[in-house]
């Protein structure tokens, strides 16, 4: 039973919350809409260009080569990562010894900051003093030069991203686990159902809701990453690990297009509506968080 | 479970759980190594002569104690500052039933969606017609009406009986007063969770005082840090022995709040 009365009250309460909600979420959201359609460089007056900035991105071959390289780390991180922390809490959630030390073990990555992890993995895979080179090299192979190679720059991108968020979304994925009735299992045996058997028709189907959380999030957190990327590589080799916000950060902030910066950002924002919609769809799940 | 599947599964998670944690520990043994031996080839696992040298060069030549104290500033604030309003609206979101109220908190969920990526552009120019910018309140006021912490209080506080309130009302208490001298005592649970979270978010941050800061002596750890790689010349020694530093606080708070932190992640992610 919810207050009738007191219908002031509860704006009040939400106030501040809704205050800076405007101001810095609302308001800059519009204003960078607005702003997607001049031409503008922060001195000057801005110029209304109409789409102008949206034909240049699309008719620039630069953005569909970051928008794909975006998606190839998108894509390859989005589902290593479930597969990764999936495993990791089908592991922690059996009731083996030390499993609360694993789970913080799994977990330790997670609260890093991505500019340390960027750091981190920058001297791990270092080509000349890395450890990594330094075990190559010692079992008989020769050094890669991970950071100065397109390709390897790429997959030390995505591996340091698996291994900086898996542990978060194991701790989802344990939950959800956890809230499976055990009854389902219980019956399953008695059925005579493999563990095989009872992970696809009973556990994958029972994680639906928690996977659909995992694949949304770990989505829109790939293809905003842009402090790992500052630390572990600056884009490069050339432009190797140059993803969307990079650019958008690079045409705002280094080559002062406000307007075209601003256009990418809406295209950004609509790909990350799109993608949310889409896994929405197709896993099949709406339900109201406010019930 | 066959005992014998079961003991090399044990074995795989704790191989998996140590090669986890590596990185982490590689760079802790390196920031102890004195610059000679930090580029020896082959490397030694253990620092021969362990020095605290490359601290006190982090210390003293990057201006680091004040990028720690300007973040151990930042963060503090803007928790205390999230706690405060996200447990407000998370109250008016539980306990009171108003017009687009449901509107109002479905947008407030739908901004997750809207990351800071994404508007950096306008959100500087608005963080400068507002005399915000390299001023270190534009990165405590800004971030601290999270999405996530509306959701979390909200979810915690529709569990709390209505009938408590209902009693207090009738006992003529104010609505501040029940939420102060009730309500926040009975969240106790997810406030401290929030709290930890909000915390490692701020300290974390890179982005926001990216954009809002470029005055050196304002610099938070992880902006002075990004700040250090950028240079051509990357002083490893130095390099580690921040990164470190900035590992300690949130390693620091993960050891004694673990529970804690676990149940957050839990509720967020089950009923979103």
């Amino acid at each position: 039973m919810k207050s009738k009365r007191l219908q002031l009250i509860p704006y009040l309460f939400i106030l501040p919350n809704v205050v800076i909600f405007l101001v810095f979420v609302v308001v800059p959201a519009l204003y960078g809409f607005a702003l997607s359609f001049t031409r503008w460089d922060v001195i000057s007056e801005p110029v209304f260009v109409g789409v102008g900035n949206y034909i240049s991105i699309f008719t620039s071959s630069s953005f569909w080569e970051t928008t794909q390289r975006t998606l190839v780390y998108v894509l390859t991180v989005v589902p290593l990562t479930y597969v990764v922390s999936l495993l990791l809490a089908l592991l922690v959630d059996s009731n083996m010894r030390l499993r609360t030390l694993m789970r913080a073990f799994f977990y330790v990555p997670a609260m890093l900051s991505a500019v340390v992890i960027g750091v981190s993995w920058r001297w791990i895979f270092g080509d000349y003093f890395g450890i990594i080179n330094y075990f190559i090299e010692r079992y008989g192979g020769t050094p890669i030069n991970w950071l100065t190679t397109p390709g390897w720059a790429m997959l030390v991108v995505i591996l340091a991203s698996v291994w900086a968020r898996a542990g978060y979304y194991m701790v989802m994925f344990l939950a959800g686990l956890q809230g499976i009735p055990e009854v389902y299992y219980e019956a399953a045996k008695i059925d005579g159902a493999s563990r095989w058997q009872q992970f696809w028709r009973i556990t994958l189907p029972l994680l639906k809701p928690t996977s659909l959380v995992v694949l949304v999030l770990c989505s829109i957190e790939s293809f905003k990453v842009f402090d790992l990327i500052v630390t572990l590589t600056t884009g490069g080799p050339g432009r190797a690990t140059t993803f969307l916000v990079q650019d958008i950060y690079r045409w705002a902030f280094q080559r002062g297009d406000l307007g075209y910066a601003s256009a990418m950002s809406v295209v950004l924002l609509l790909i990350l509506g799109l993608l949310t919609v889409f896994q929405f769809r197709l896993t099949g799940i709406g339900g109201d968080a406010y019930e | 479970m066959n005992r014998w599947v079961s003991r090399v599964l044990q074995a795989a998670g704790l191989v998996l759980a140590v090669i986890f944690v590596l990185p982490v520990i590689w760079v802790v043994i390196s920031s102890f190594k004195p610059g000679t031996e930090l580029f020896a080839w082959p490397p030694t696992f253990w620092p021969k002569s362990a020095t605290v040298s490359n601290y006190i060069d982090a210390l003293n030549k990057g201006n680091f104690e004040r990028y720690f104290l300007n973040s151990l500033y930042v963060s503090t604030l803007s928790t205390i500052l999230t706690l405060v309003i996200n447990s407000m609206a998370g109250y008016a979101f539980a306990k009171f039933s108003f017009k687009g109220d449901r509107l109002i908190f479905y947008t407030f969920i739908a901004t997750l969606m809207v990351p800071l990526q994404v508007i950096m552009v306008p959100i500087f120019l608005v963080i400068r017609r507002l005399g915000l910018y390299n001023s270190l309140w534009g990165i405590i006021i800004p971030p601290a009406a999270t999405p996530t912490g509306v959701f979390l209080m909200r979810q915690y506080m529709i569990t709390i009986p209505d009938e408590i309130i209902e009693s207090a009302r009738i006992d003529g208490a104010s609505e501040w007063r029940i939420f102060w001298l009730i309500m926040l005592p009975l969240a106790k649970p997810v406030l401290t969770a929030l709290t930890i979270f909000s915390f490692m978010w701020r300290w974390n941050d890179f982005l926001w005082p990216f954009i809002v800061i470029s005055n050196e002596q304002k610099y938070t750890i992880q902006v002075a840090i990004a700040n250090f790689v950028g240079q051509f010349y990357v002083d490893w020694n130095s390099l580690l022995a921040m990164s470190v530093l900035a590992m300690i606080p949130v390693l620091i708070i993960f050891l004694i709040f673990q529970r804690h932190f676990m149940k957050g992640i839990a509720i967020t992610g089950l009923k979103m």
